[in-house]
């Protein structure tokens, strides 16, 4: 950093600066950018390029880059695998459940937590604290409770003379995951829509109220279209982060019954890593990136193109 | 308006009973978690909720007495610490000079950093594993460390650029004049206004590490690197019937995290939900 000292004079001349703190303005601007640049470049950048790259070789990940290439015929396996196709069918089924039932449930939590009531602050700080737990930590959890057999909701559901065979059955299993995502994730939507909520103007809302309007067609037709732009983020999160979901999975079921579970991250790290078949693994990672990539820009430019500018500007002036 | 939320004041005992319903489901998994750890297996399949006939506390006990316990959280503490540290301090200086120097170029480093953004840690992990291992940081904290950081950058850099902005090129001016150099203008002046700033990213690099799984897993396999996440899983596996012991262990596991929460609650809401709406 000494460098940088010198001639703290000369830098407050008048333009045109002489070379020399034009030099040192350049040694400063890279001595600063340099190693975030360098880390970036090595561990995100290069990573990502060799995965794009290694999908079209056959490679168990050894002895330098590989260097077997095989062309498309990675992708010709995958997506002819049946496992791949479930991985999609999964990726389906839990991001039409996250957008049909778990961010409605975390809008209606929401808008009821919004009310003048006690201890609404204790409520918030409760729904949303597993979200703070690791995925880890509720995996564990849920798999002890959710075990068939003995298992404390089984133990529940008795009482009502139903029992289920929850994650081990390929029937249940889809929807006892996405119960547990629920649990985890819900209250992480709930502060989103709060803080949505919260910059709605309420002379708005009270507003529609004094021309007559009840609770319900206040929500429907003035809440509800002025939360769009954090329901169209919070939407936007869900499906990134379920294309992909890996550790809850992992956990809970390792993608089982016989992959009736299975994501395409937890396909992806079964060939990776169990299997050293590292070309074909990074070829389910490129589709993921890819699918990520599709859906990023495809909703950023169809679905929230109205909400950009307005976002970022708000979201500039609040951090 | 006085008189209107008078009128509109009503009978809030539905809107309770719904917060109390959602909350016994948000409740009762960690409930049955802590008194679990307390009674022993025979008890926990006849009585899951009631409190235990007896207060046992040898799962509690055993498992802070073990070595392993103490060992994974402070390998999680050290791994969140420095994450949290090379993060933001690596994306302090960028941001610095992204906010406050104008070069040629400067727009190409931004955007690339912030395209960062799209690249999704699962599909980079297995080139990962393989220039970890090149390097021989694999077991190795630090194979942890930088990568998390890396991945880091991108979101750390682009909020405190947006705070560094909004400091007025005035006070810059004034402390030129006054012959600061620029890390000197960094680092006394705006490091220390943009405390808040740097509390929300640091607790994002706090809690991202913490939980952080995916990479711990594929990076360390001698016991003695593990973080709490990869311990947790592992006592699973390990002692797989006795159901009361691996909920102590899980409830113990929950206390640093939730304690964080409770202390930082504020940041720690407000920087989850921003820092994911930005990204």
């Amino acid at each position: 950093m000494t460098t940088l000292t010198k001639g703290p004079e000369a830098v407050r001349l008048p333009a045109p600066a002489p070379a020399a703190v034009r030099r040192g303005r350049a040694v400063t601007i890279a001595l600063f950018l340099l190693p975030a640049l360098v880390l970036f470049l090595l561990l995100v950048v290069a990573p990502m390029v060799v995965a794009l790259y290694a999908s079209v070789f056959r490679w168990n990940g050894f002895g330098g880059l590989p260097t077997n290439f095989i062309g498309p015929d990675n992708f010709t396996r995958l997506f002819t695998s049946e496992i791949f196709a479930q991985d999609l069918w999964h990726l389906l089924v839990l991001v039409v459940l996250s957008i049909c039932v778990q961010l409605p449930f975390s809008l209606a939590v929401a808008m009821l937590l919004n009310q003048r009531m006690r201890g609404r602050a204790l409520y918030r700080v409760l729904f949303f604290a597993p979200y703070v737990l690791s995925e880890v930590i509720t995996g564990v959890l849920f798999s002890l409770i959710l075990s068939p057999g003995s298992g404390m909701a089984n133990q529940v559901l008795r009482v009502f003379g139903w029992e289920s065979e929850w994650l081990a059955d390929p029937g249940t299993v889809m929807p006892s995951l996405f119960l547990v995502m629920t649990w985890k994730y819900f209250g992480f939507h709930m502060m989103i829509y709060l803080a949505g909520r919260q910059n709605i103007p309420n002379e708005l809302i009270e507003a529609a109220q004094i021309d007559g309007a009840t609770g319900w067609k206040t929500f429907r037709h003035v809440t509800l279209p002025l939360l769009g732009p954090t329901i169209r983020i919070s939407i936007f999160l869900s499906v990134i982060y379920t294309i992909q979901l890996f550790d809850l999975v992992w956990i809970l079921t390792g993608g089982g019954p016989s992959h009736s579970s299975e994501t395409m991250a937890v396909t992806m790290m079964d060939w990776g890593f169990k299997r050293s078949q590292v070309g074909y693994a990074s070829a389910i990672s490129v589709v993921m990136f890819a699918l990520s990539l599709v859906f990023a820009l495809v909703y950023q430019r169809f679905v929230m193109r109205r909400d950009l500018e307005g976002a970022m500007t708000s979201q500039g002036g609040r951090t | 308006m006085n008189h209107g939320t008078k009128k509109r004041r009503r009978n809030t005992l539905p809107l309770h009973v719904i917060a109390i319903i959602v909350g016994v489901f948000m409740v009762v998994p960690v409930v049955y978690a802590l008194l679990g750890g307390f009674k022993d297996n025979s008890e926990l399949s006849e009585n899951p909720f009631g409190l235990p006939a007896q207060w046992i506390t040898a799962n509690y006990t055993d498992v802070l007495g073990s070595g392993s316990f103490w060992q994974q959280v402070w390998n999680s503490t050290f791994i969140a610490v420095v994450t949290t540290v090379v993060t933001v301090g690596l994306s302090a200086l960028a941001a610095f000079v992204f906010a406050r120097f104008a070069f040629r170029g400067r727009e190409l480093y931004f955007t690339l950093f912030t395209a960062g953004l799209m690249f999704p840690f699962a599909v980079a992990i297995l080139p990962i594993f393989v220039l970890l291992r090149t390097l021989g940081l694999l077991d190795n904290p630090l194979g942890v460390i930088l990568t998390q950081a890396a991945f880091g950058l991108p979101l750390t850099i682009i909020i405190l650029r947006g705070f560094f902005r909004s400091i007025p090129g005035e006070i810059e001016e004034a402390a030129t004049i006054d012959g600061c150099t620029p890390f000197g203008f960094f680092w006394r002046i705006l490091l220390p206004m943009a405390r808040p700033a740097i509390a929300t990213v640091s607790v994002l690099a706090i809690v991202g590490s913490w939980n952080n799984f995916m990479l711990p897993l594929v990076v360390f396999s001698e016991e003695a690197s593990w973080t709490l996440p990869l311990g947790i899983q592992q006592f699973q596996g390990q002692y797989a019937s006795d159901t009361a012991r691996i909920l102590a262990y899980l409830i113990l596991a929950m206390v640093p995290a939730l304690g964080f929460y409770a202390i930082a609650e504020r940041h720690l809401v407000g920087g989850l939900t921003a820092g994911a709406t930005k990204g």
